[in-house]
């Protein structure tokens, strides 16, 4: 490891500016949980790290019932999860948040930062797929939105280009009897990397009893997140029933292309995506009628 | 529910008691000195080279560039070794030792795993010795692997060494061979014994390679004077073991090597060879700087012992009633890169639970492209413990016994004779099993689907040893205990305890101290769950040296024979005046007056260790849709012989259940087909975290050991030992399959599902 320069600017002006100054060779820091470890590892290089702590836009976390809720790239997951407005209205959100890692790691890491990172089993994205999230991102050029699912290109990869910072994500504000859910699998209890991992989220009618739409995601079981959108579209206008939530497990198994690694084999994370997407729409099943 | 009991037969006055640690406040406010605390004037930051193939030879080696690198001060290799000037004739019949010893500590002509150091840079800083380090060119032709130990045993397997041959019960083969040792244990009639049973059963069992996973990475800090005087600072269980190590290798006098022990992070029986140590030396020498060496968390777990992968075949005859009548086992054990895995340790224990009337044990010795293996908490006893146990759980089933009342049907007891030869003593497994078939966790049924309980025995020798204690008398009435056992376990405490028992004082009156090896006796390791029986022992007897003196002394103030003198509980008496009496505090300060200071001395190697066993409970639940285990309960039942401190006996039963769990579950060495380990981070080599963990219950039996004054046995190794089977059969009952391979996965099991 060699020296760095490190930079903490105070406004997204600032940041962009120094990101575009150094183009490939700046990163950004936000909770640092990846980038410190990758930097120490030898696994990745910079010349200059931009820590983006200081920059307001990057550490809000806002809520109304007409725009939804936006939560800035650094917001770290503790305030997330402790968050009212998330805790009441995205649950599936929660669920993400507060599995990262272990408390002391929530205490840092950022769902920004989890988004930027684009590790295929990275924890936060399916949910923000399967919730309709979008990627604010800022750049020497201006701004633009990118849908969460369009964002990870390849493991470590993504659509931002040199120079531009991820700003915030926005989730819509929740439908009514909607609901959504995250489950990962790991051997252990915490800290830990998916073995493979699911992102739910159904709307549901008035009724509760059938699917108006539904969204689902996979982790760590292709080079990125996986939007399952046959899966998920396969419920929509169907009775809620063990048979809709099997096949769209189904179809969800189909949509995972694996490989064999120290973590898991190709037949065990297929099988588990399985059993994961029926419990996570089983969970959102129940969130989006008010049971849980 | 949980609960902690303690089953004591003798009540002493300051041993049993759970006292404050004496290392306590410095540990729990960051003030504890470790080894990568060490700052010296002038200290240069060092990095070792190693080998990314698992199996390679060096074709060449250019350190050109890299000792002209900015702030580089010393560039060492295998060339830079005394060994490298030494000829095969000098050397003689050490030769081929030294070779293994030394080509381990830098690779001259072969590298044999990856992570194998192949050279070393010192720099003014971390940064710049690591830059350094990718400057050095080595030319490699990369061979193929032998990874596991029955690929390694095939004839046409890879061959690591070109000059290892198998010593087969005391012969040397005509070929060169992976397979460095075969040998044997028997008693009996093995033949006779399996026409005697009604059942026979015989199975094969896989353990993978597991990591002790300590905390705290290997360091050595190294200055090597001008006047050829060699001062180290390392972490390690056994300094005057590196003084050895580090002076064998350097052929340097063990006189002029100095070894500090700084505090220990975990060790486990992985903190005992010399790895850095030598090379941290070799730099110091070369640059005349101090050179400070530290391990990252991936080269602790590709360069340092992990435990032995094994393969090993148990067959057992049993009578319809559940006597054992023959046992006939095969255990092959990966020795890593160079010879010596503890496979004759995992011998020795495989049947020693039992009263086995004929049994035979063959045991290989195999050398693989892995890190060389070290000792990990009992080493050999945990592997051979899951076949045998699981084996014996199969025949309990198959005759419908109970399998606590079948163990005692057949356990070992006073009298008994292992199948390797000693008799035992008198040792507490009856007691064990009785006080676990007595536990409210054995008599509460286990209740739930996809539920399974274990219960497995465990055995370890415990060790006696070398060890040395001084005992100084202040003037203020306390004592100075200056030892050489390095404190992993709170044995500053348990010695402290037996010092002040046999003196008769409070227990904080006795303040101990670990020091460096000019500063007392051969002392050796911390391990083979010796030093509170051992270093306990030696203070015991420089403790009665130092009453011996007080007496003496009493005897001269008093001017009366020191046969009228007495000394009991503290107090020096006249046998009949009772005039004449003084405290052992009011004599402490007339010493310097009377005669000068008194300080009592020991050496000792005590011959009296005392054999100890476990048995353990575990209740778990699999989810049959992941696989995923979850341990509800689990209880582990010991014999200390005498827990000197409760405590840390119970922390030491607790933390071997632990790493057991971890071994059984999830952790294993993951390597490419390139052989290259691909988990070495404690993300992915998977150890139990806290919340992966029940509260663990603890039962110490004592049934006192008649080979030390206290009763103490040992207590830091068994515990590891019975929850490999323990888990293994708990998972088998829950799933109605036999699991065979250590860990058993989530995977393994939805595979089996």
């Amino acid at each position: 490891m060699e020296a760095i320069e490190y930079t903490t600017p105070k406004t997204l002006a600032e940041a962009v500016q120094a990101m575009a100054d150094k183009g490939d060779r700046a990163r950004a820091l936000a909770g640092g949980t990846d980038l410190l470890v990758q930097l120490r590892g030898g696994r990745r290089s910079a010349d200059l790290i931009v820590d983006v702590k200081d920059v307001p836009e990057l550490n809000q976390i806002s809520y109304d019932a007409q725009d939804g809720l936006t939560i800035g790239a650094a917001a770290p997951c503790y305030q997330i999860y402790q968050d009212p407005a998330v805790a009441a209205n995205y649950p599936g959100l929660v669920d993400s948040a507060s599995l990262i890692g272990s408390i002391q790691i929530q205490g840092r890491a950022s769902l920004g930062g989890n988004l930027c990172n684009s590790a295929p089993s990275a924890d936060a994205i399916p949910v923000m797929i399967a919730l309709g999230a979008v990627a604010n991102i800022a750049g020497p050029n201006g701004t633009r939105q990118v849908a969460v699912e369009d964002f990870c290109t390849g493991p470590g990869r993504n659509v931002l280009e040199s120079g531009e910072v991820l700003v915030s994500v926005t989730m819509p504000a929740p439908q009514a009897n909607s609901g959504a859910s995250y489950l990962r699998f790991i051997p252990r209890n915490e800290m830990d990397i998916a073995v493979a991992g699911v992102g739910s989220s159904v709307v549901l009618d008035a009724s509760g009893q059938n699917f108006v739409s539904a969204r689902i995601s996979l982790a760590s079981v292709a080079p990125t997140p996986v939007f399952c959108r046959e899966a998920g579209a396969s419920l929509s206008g169907k009775a809620v029933s063990d048979e809709a939530v099997e096949a769209a497990a189904q179809l969800a198994m189909a949509d995972a292309v694996p490989i064999n690694d120290m973590r898991g084999t190709v037949r065990q994370r297929i099988h588990l995506v399985g059993v994961l997407t029926r419990r996570t729409l089983n969970i959102a099943i129940q969130r989006a009628r008010g049971e849980e | 529910m949980t609960s902690n009991i303690v089953l004591s037969e003798v009540e002493y006055n300051v041993v049993g008691k759970r006292h404050l640690r004496p290392d306590g406040v410095d540990k729990v406010t960051g003030r504890a000195q470790y080894g990568a605390d060490i700052r010296l004037a002038g200290l240069l930051a060092g990095k070792v080279l190693r080998s990314p193939h698992a199996h390679a030879r060096i074709k060449s080696i250019d350190t050109t560039a890299a000792a002209a690198g900015p702030g580089v001060h010393a560039v060492v290799t295998a060339g830079d070794l005394p060994f490298a000037a030494l000829t095969r004739e000098e050397l003689g019949g050490d030769y081929q030792r030294l070779k293994f010893a030394n080509n381990h500590v830098l690779a001259a002509d072969k590298v044999l795993f990856k992570g194998h150091p192949v050279a070393a840079v010192a720099a003014e800083s971390q940064h710049l010795a690591e830059e350094a380090v990718k400057l050095i060119r080595v030319e490699y032709e990369v061979l193929p692997p032998a990874m596991t130990v029955r690929e390694a045993m095939e004839p046409d397997a890879p061959l690591l060494h070109d000059d290892l041959y198998t010593s087969e019960l005391g012969q040397l083969s005509e070929r060169p061979s992976n397979i460095a040792a075969h040998m044997a244990f028997a008693t009996g009639d093995v033949e006779l014994g399996l026409t005697q049973a009604d059942l026979v059963v015989e199975r094969e069992y896989q353990t993978a390679s597991v990591h002790q996973g300590y905390i705290e990475p290997h360091n050595a800090t190294a200055f090597w004077n001008a006047d050829g005087q060699l001062n180290i600072w390392c972490s390690t269980q056994g300094p005057f073991v590196v003084r050895t190590n580090v002076a064998d290798i350097l052929r340097h006098p063990v006189s002029r090597v100095k070894v500090t022990p700084m505090e220990i992070g975990g060790g486990f029986g992985g903190k005992i060879t010399a790895y850095l140590e030598p090379i941290a030396a070799l730099l110091s020498q070369k640059s005349g700087r101090p050179v400070k060496l530290l391990m990252s968390r991936t080269e602790v777990f590709e360069a340092s012992g992990p435990a032995p992968g094994t393969w090993m075949k148990v067959k057992l005859g049993v009578t319809r009633e559940g006597r054992i009548t023959a046992a006939d086992i095969t255990l092959a054990f990966e020795a890593g890169a160079y010879p010596g895995s503890p496979v004759m340790q995992g011998a020795a224990c495989a049947l020693a639970c039992y009263d086995v009337p004929n049994g035979r044990i063959n045991g290989y010795d195999v050398v693989v492209n892995k890190p060389k293996t070290a000792a990990y908490r009992a080493p050999g006893s945990p592997q051979a413990a899951f076949a045998v146990e699981s084996v014996i759980d199969e025949i309990c089933e198959e005759l419908g016994l109970d399998p606590v009342e079948f163990r005692l049907r057949n356990a070992a007891k006073e009298g008994v004779r292992r199948v390797e030869g000693p008799v035992y003593r008198r040792v507490g497994l009856v007691e064990c099993l009785e006080a676990a078939r007595n536990h409210d966790h054995y008599r509460t049924p286990l209740e739930g689907e996809n539920r399974g309980r274990g219960v497995a025995a465990g055995f370890w020798f415990n060790r006696g040893f070398q060890s040395s204690v001084n005992l100084t008398v202040n003037p203020d009435g306390t004592v100075n205990l200056i030892e050489g056992s390095v404190d992993i376990g709170g044995s500053r405490a348990t010695i402290a305890q037996q010092a002040a028992e046999t003196l008769g004082i409070a227990y904080d009156e006795v303040k101990p101290t670990v020091v460096d090896t000019d500063s007392i006796g051969y002392t050796m390791v911390t391990g083979g769950s010796r030093t509170t029986f051992a270093t306990g022992w030696a203070a015991i007897e420089a403790a009665e040296d130092v009453k011996r003196q007080l007496v003496e002394r009493a005897a001269k103030i008093w001017d009366t024979p020191i046969e009228d003198v007495e000394y009991a509980d503290g107090v020096l008496s006249h046998k009949s005046d009772p005039e004449l009496r003084m405290t052992f505090k009011e004599l402490a300060r007339q010493l310097l007056g009377t005669g000068g200071g008194v300080t009592g001395v020991s050496n000792v190697d005590p011959a009296g260790e005392g054999n100890s066993f476990g048995v353990h409970i575990v209740d778990l639940e699999v989810d049959p849709d992941t696989g995923k285990v979850t341990i509800l309960r689990y209880t582990a039942v010991q014999d200390a012989g005498k827990a000197v401190h409760p405590s840390y006996v119970e922390g030491q039963m607790q933390g071997g259940v632990v790493q057991g769990i971890g071994w059984a579950l999830n952790e294993e060495y993951f390597f490419n087909d390139q052989g290259q380990m691909m988990n070495s981070s404690f993300l992915d080599y998977r150890m139990p975290t806290a919340l992966d963990l029940p509260m663990i219950d603890t039962v110490i039996v004592e049934v006192a050991n008649p080979g030390h004054p206290y009763g103490v046995r040992g207590v830091g190794e068994v515990p590891i030992v019975p929850p490999l089977p323990a888990i293994g059969s708990a998972i088998s009952h829950a799933i109605g399959s036999r699991m065979r391979r250590l860990p058993v996965t989530p995977g393994a099991i939805l595979e089996a599902l």
